[in-house]
C-alpha cells in the first residue's frame, strides 16, 4: 500500500501499528466475485417493484400494503446530509432491488442438487463444512452433528436468504430462527406486532427505503425464560453487480430470555460503488438480554477511493422490559461510507445499555458512525467506548448522543471515544450530543486523540511502572475490554485488530 | 442549498424593522456587504443544527420584548480598579458618564465617528473578521450587527496600554434594543485589556472584532449583568498572529436570554487562545456557550472551560468546536464543560466537537453533569457547616477552574466577592 509507506508516520506509533493498518487495507480477502445466474428484478424502484419483491416472498396483503406506505413516504424524503461523509449523488433508479441465483428458484433436496457455485462461495467465505451443507440449504442436514462449537446460521446472499441452520434444534428450545420472509409467512402475529415498532417506516430515508424494499435478513424470537442454546449468526453477501442490498433483522427477546448473535459481511471489489441499506431491530422484554455483534467487512473500495459498499444501516434497539440489556459490539473495518448509529431506547427502569465500537478507516474510506442511548425509565445505565483509527486519506467520525429524560432518575451514563491518526493526510472528529433534563443522573463524557485516564496512568505508577509500561498496560487493557466484548465466533477477524496496538495513541 | 423562506423572511422583518444609520464614510460599504451577507444566510430558525438547543426567536424578532430595569444596590463593578470608562446606556454612548478618551494613553475613538472619515485603519477590520467566521458555520446575527451597529469603540495598541478600558453597558429603558460594534487592534507587542460590564439593553446584540498581531497580549474580562428580564446575544470575533494570546472570561447570573458566541482562529506559530466561562443561573434563564476554535498554525494552545451552576429550570446550553487543519501540528487543544444541576428542574445541553486534520496533536474534550455530591456535602456538615452554606462552598468550588482562568487576581477577586455575595445574598 504505496500511500501509507509515503507517510510520514508520527513518532511513537509503533511499526507493528502501521504494518496492521496497511495490511488491512491493502488486500481485500473477500474480494472476488462468484459468477452464479441470477434472477433480477427490473432496474430501478418504484411501487412495480415494490409489489413485485412482496410478491417474490410470498407476503400477506398487510405487508405489501406496509411497503407500499413506506414507499409512498420515502418518496417524499430527501437524503440527509449532516454526516461528515462525500459521495457522489446517488441514482436510486440506476439499480437492481432485487438479485436471487436462478438455482434458488427451486430448494434443492440433496447436495448433488446444490449448485456447486454456491458451495464453492460459503467454503471461500470459511464457513465449516457441516454448516455449508445447510447453509446451501439441504434438507436433513440438521441431524448431522456439528463438529465443534454450534452456531446457527442464516446466510443471504443477495437478496434472499439461501439457508439456516440448526432450525430443528432450536425450535425444540422454542427459538425460532429464521430468514425474516419466512417468518413473515409462518409466524405473522409475531412480525406483525413488532416489526416496525423500534425504528418506525418513517424514521429515516435510508431505513423508509428499507422498509419498502428489503427483501430479506433474519428473525429470531426467544420465548420467555429461554437462554438461547447456541449462538445466532447472520452472514450477509453481496455477490451482484448493481444491487442494493437491503436486508432486515427482527429480534425479539421475550421476558427473562438470552440470545448472542452475529453478523458478518462482505462483498466482491467492484468498482462501482454499491448500496447497503439495512435496518436491525432488537426488542428486550423484562429481564432480557440481547448480545448483538458485527464485523463490518463490506468491500472498502481501492486505494483511490474506486468502488466499495455505501453502508447505510439504522440499528435500533428497544430495551421495553425492566431490567433488560443490551449490548452492541461492532468491528467497522470495511465499506467506502458508514453512516450507522446502533441505539438503545432505556424504556424499562433499570435497563442497561452498553456501545462498544472500534472503527478503523483507511485509504478514502470514510465512517460517519456511534451510538444513541435515549434514557426514559429511571436507574437506567449506559456505557459507550469507541475506538477510531483513522489512516490513509479516510475520514473517521464518532457521533453520538446521549439523553436523560427528567423522568429517567437516578440514571447513570458514561462515554469515552478515543482516536488515532496515523499519517498527515485523514482525519478524526468526534461529534457527541450530551442533553441532561433531570438531576439525579450523571452524565461523564471523555474524549481524546492522546491521553489515557490519568487516574488509571497515577495508579500503574504508584505501583512503580515507568510511564510507557504504565501506558501500555492501561492502553491494552483497554483495549482487551472492547474485544473481549465480542463472542468467541469473531475471535478470528477481531485477531486482526488486536494486533493493532494503541500505542501511538499516546502522545 | 436554497435558504429556507421562513430565515430569508425573518430577516427582511427584521431589516424593515431597523435603520441603516446615515453619512458614513468608508463604513457604508461595509455596512451594505454585511446586509447583503445577512439576505443571502437569512435569520436563524428554529430548525437550525447550530441554534438546537436555544431558541433563536426573541433575539431576531422585529420588536424587542420588554425587560424592566433591575434594581441594583450593589457599588459598581470593577470600581477598584484603575481603568478608563466608556459608558454605553441602552446602547448610546454617554459622554458625562465617561471618561476623556483622550488621556487613555492609547488611540480610542468611537464608530460613530471613525466611521465618517473617508480612510481609516479600521476598515480592514470592521467587518472583516465577522465575514470570515461566517465559514463553515452561518452566524447571521453578527452580519446584523455589522449591517446597523451606530456604535462601539474602535481601539488600537501599539504597546503595554497604561490601564485597561472598562466598557460599561447600562440599562434604563424597559424596550431598548442596543446593538454596538467594537473593533480592537492590538500591534506587534502590544497589550491590552478590556472590561465589559452591566446588561446594556432589554436587547443587546454586541460583536467585538479582535486582530491581535505577533506577539501581542489581549485579555478579556465580563460580566453580563443580573437585569433577570434581559436578553443577549454577543460574538467575540479574534484573530492571533504569531505568539499572541488571547484570554476571554465571562461570569454571568441572571438573564432570561444570553447566546455568548466567540469564534477564533489561529494564524500564527505558537499562539495561545483561552475561552472560560462561569454562569449561575436560577429560574427563567437559558444561557448558551457557542465556541469555534480553529487551529490554523503550528504549536498553539487552546483552552475552553465552562462551568454552569444551574437551578429551578436554570438551562445551560455548551456548543464547542475545536478544528485542527491539516498543518496544524503539535496543536494542544482542551475542552470542558460541566453542569452542576443543583435540582431537578435544571436542563444542561452539550455539543463538544472535535473536527481532526493533523496527526500530531493533543486534543480532548470532556463534559460531565450531575448533581452536587452528597458525599462532600456530608462532609462539610459533619464539620458544622449549615447545609445552605456547604452547597455554596461547593458551587464556589465548581465554579474555580472557570475562575482561574482570569490571569490578574485582582479582578478575579472582585468576581468571587460577588459571586460569594450574590449566592449568600439568597441563602437569605
Amino acid at each position: 500500500m504505496a500511500a501509507l509507506d509515503e507517510t510520514q508516520v508520527k513518532e511513537g506509533v509503533d511499526q507493528d501499528t502501521v504494518d496492521a493498518v496497511a495490511s488491512m487495507a491493502g488486500k481485500y480477502k473477500y474480494g472476488w466475485a462468484t459468477e452464479i445466474e441470477m434472477d433480477y428484478a427490473p432496474k430501478g424502484v418504484n411501487e412495480d417493484i415494490v409489489r413485485l419483491i412482496s410478491g417474490k416472498n410470498g407476503e400477506p396483503e398487510w405487508m405489501t400494503e406496509w411497503r407500499l406506505g413506506a414507499f409512498a413516504r420515502w418518496k417524499e424524503m430527501t437524503e440527509p446530509t449532516w454526516a461528515m461523509v462525500n459521495y457522489p449523488k446517488i441514482d436510486y433508479q440506476d439499480q437492481y432491488y432485487y438479485a436471487s441465483p436462478k438455482s434458488m428458484a427451486d430448494k434443492p433436496k440433496s447436495l448433488d442438487d446444490v449448485d456447486p457455485k454456491l458451495l464453492e462461495t460459503y467454503k471461500k467465505l470459511g464457513i465449516p463444512l457441516k454448516e455449508q451443507m445447510i447453509l446451501a440449504g439441504v434438507e436433513g442436514a440438521e441431524s448431522a452433528p456439528a463438529e465443534g462449537r454450534k452456531v446457527a446460521v442464516d446466510a443471504v446472499f443477495d437478496s434472499v436468504s439461501v439457508g439456516t441452520t440448526f432450525q430443528a434444534e432450536l425450535a425444540k428450545a422454542g427459538v425460532i430462527f429464521c430468514s425474516i420472509s419466512e417468518a413473515i409467512r409462518e409466524h405473522p402475529e409475531l412480525v406483525r406486532k413488532y416489526l416496525g415498532s423500534v425504528v418506525p417506516v418513517t424514521d429515516n430515508f435510508f431505513a423508509t427505503l428499507n422498509s419498502a424494499v428489503f427483501s430479506d435478513g433474519s428473525f429470531v424470537y426467544v420465548p420467555p425464560g429461554v437462554r438461547c442454546p447456541m449462538e445466532l449468526s447472520t452472514y450477509f453477501r453481496i455477490n451482484a453487480e448493481n444491487t442494493g442490498q437491503f436486508e432486515r433483522t427482527l429480534i425479539i427477546a421475550d421476558k427473562g430470555s438470552y440470545v448472542s448473535y452475529l453478523e458478518g459481511c462482505t462483498a466482491p471489489q467492484r468498482d462501482i460503488n454499491q448500496l447497503h441499506a439495512a435496518v436491525v431491530e432488537l426488542v428486550a422484554l423484562e429481564d432480557a438480554e440481547i448480545k448483538y455483534s458485527t464485523v463490518q467487512n463490506w468491500y472498502p473500495g481501492d486505494e483511490n477511493g474506486k468502488g466499495g459498499i455505501y453502508n447505510f444501516v439504522t440499528k435500533r434497539a428497544d430495551c421495553r422490559g425492566d431490567r433488560s440489556k443490551v449490548m452492541w459490539t461492532q468491528v467497522e473495518t470495511g465499506s467506502a461510507v458508514t453512516w450507522k448509529y446502533p441505539s438503545c431506547i432505556l424504556r424499562g427502569d433499570d435497563s442497561q445499555g452498553e456501545f462498544y465500537s472500534i472503527a478503523i478507516t483507511n485509504n478514502m474510506q470514510q465512517a460517519d458512525t456511534g451510538t444513541k442511548m435515549i434514557h426514559l425509565g429511571k436507574r437506567t445505565k449506559s456505557r459507550i467506548v469507541s475506538k477510531g483509527i483513522s489512516a490513509g486519506r479516510a475520514q473517521n467520525t464518532y457521533r453520538g448522543q446521549v439523553t436523560m429524560h427528567p423522568r429517567a432518575k437516578d440514571s447513570r451514563n458514561y462515554t469515552q471515544c478515543d482516536s488515532l491518526l496515523i499519517g498527515g493526510n485523514c482525519g478524526a472528529h468526534t461529534v457527541p450530543y450530551i442533553e441532561v433534563r433531570n438531576n439525579s443522573s450523571r452524565v461523564e463524557h471523555e474524549a481524546t486523540t492522546s491521553k489515557v485516564d490519568d487516574d488509571q496512568l497515577f495508579y500503574c505508577r504508584s505501583r512503580g511502572m515507568d510511564e510507557e509500561e504504565a501506558v501500555a498496560l492501561v492502553v491494552n487493557g483497554f483495549c482487551k475490554e472492547v474485544l473481549q466484548a465480542l463472542p468467541m465466533e469473531f475471535a478470528m477477524e477481531a485477531q486482526q485488530l488486536v494486533a493493532i496496538s494503541l500505542e501511538g495513541s499516546v502522545g | 442549498m436554497a435558504v429556507p423562506k421562513i430565515k430569508t423572511d425573518a430577516a427582511e422583518a427584521r431589516i424593515a424593522a431597523l435603520q441603516v444609520p446615515e453619512g458614513g464614510g468608508w463604513i457604508t460599504a461595509a455596512r451594505g456587504d454585511a446586509l447583503s451577507r445577512l439576505r443571502a444566510i437569512g435569520l436563524p430558525g428554529r430548525r437550525d443544527e447550530y441554534w438546537k438547543y436555544t431558541q433563536p426567536d426573541s433575539l431576531i424578532a422585529p420588536e424587542a420584548i420588554r425587560a424592566a430595569v433591575f434594581e441594583n444596590d450593589e457599588g459598581p463593578m470593577f470600581a477598584d480598579i484603575d481603568r478608563l470608562k466608556v459608558v454605553f446606556v441602552d446602547g448610546v454612548f454617554d459622554a458625562d458618564a465617561s471618561d476623556d478618551l483622550a488621556q487613555a494613553g492609547l488611540e480610542i475613538e468611537r464608530l460613530e465617528t471613525a466611521g465618517q472619515a473617508d480612510i481609516h485603519w479600521a476598515k480592514d477590520l470592521y467587518g472583516v473578521l465577522e465575514s470570515h467566521g461566517q465559514t463553515p458555520v452561518q452566524r447571521p446575527l453578527a452580519a446584523l450587527n455589522t449591517g446597523f451597529a451606530r456604535d462601539g469603540v474602535i481601539i488600537r495598541a501599539t504597546g503595554k496600554a497604561v490601564k485597561p478600558v472598562n466598557l460599561v453597558y447600562l440599562h434604563e429603558s424597559d424596550s431598548s434594543d442596543a446593538i454596538l460594534h467594537h473593533c480592537i487592534k492590538l500591534e506587534k507587542g502590544a497589550d491590552l485589556t478590556i472590561l465589559e460590564n452591566g446588561p446594556a439593553a432589554a436587547r443587546f446584540n454586541k460583536v467585538m472584532e479582535v486582530d491581535i498581531a505577533e506577539g501581542a497580549a489581549f485579555h478579556h474580562v465580563r460580566t453580563q449583568g443580573r437585569d433577570h428580564e434581559r436578553r443577549a446575544v454577543t460574538h467575540v470575533f479574534a484573530r492571533l498572529g504569531a505568539e499572541s494570546t488571547f484570554k476571554s472570561f465571562t461570569v454571568t447570573v441572571n438573564g432570561m436570554l444570553t447566546r455568548n458566541e466567540c469564534v477564533i482562529e489561529l494564524t500564527g506559530d505558537d499562539a495561545i487562545a483561552h475561552v472560560a466561562g462561569a454562569v449561575v443561573g436560577d429560574g427563567d434563564f437559558l444561557h448558551d456557550d457557542t465556541v469555534f476554535i480553529t487551529h490554523d498554525a503550528q504549536r498553539c494552545e487552546s483552552r475552553q472551560v465552562f462551568k454552569k451552576v444551574l437551578r429551578n429550570g436554570a438551562t445551560g446550553v455548551f456548543q464547542g468546536k475545536i478544528l485542527v487543519k491539516k498543518d496544524a501540528q503539535k496543536t494542544d487543544g482542551y475542552q470542558i464543560s460541566q453542569a452542576l444541576l443543583l435540582d431537578e428542574d435544571a436542563q444542561f445541553y452539550a455539543k463538544p466537537e472535535l473536527e481532526i486534520y493533523a496527526d500530531d496533536v493533543i486534543c480532548s474534550h470532556g463534559s460531565t453533569s450531575g448533581a452536587i455530591d452528597d458525599e462532600a456535602l456530608f462532609y462539610l456538615r459533619s464539620r458544622g457547616i449549615p447545609e445552605s452554606e456547604a452547597q455554596d462552598l461547593l458551587v464556589l468550588a465548581f465554579l474555580a477552574e472557570a475562575i482561574e482562568e482570569i490571569e490578574d487576581s485582582a479582578i478575579a477577586n472582585d468576581i468571587l466577592a460577588r459571586l460569594e455575595g450574590w449566592l449568600g445574598r439568597r441563602r437569605r
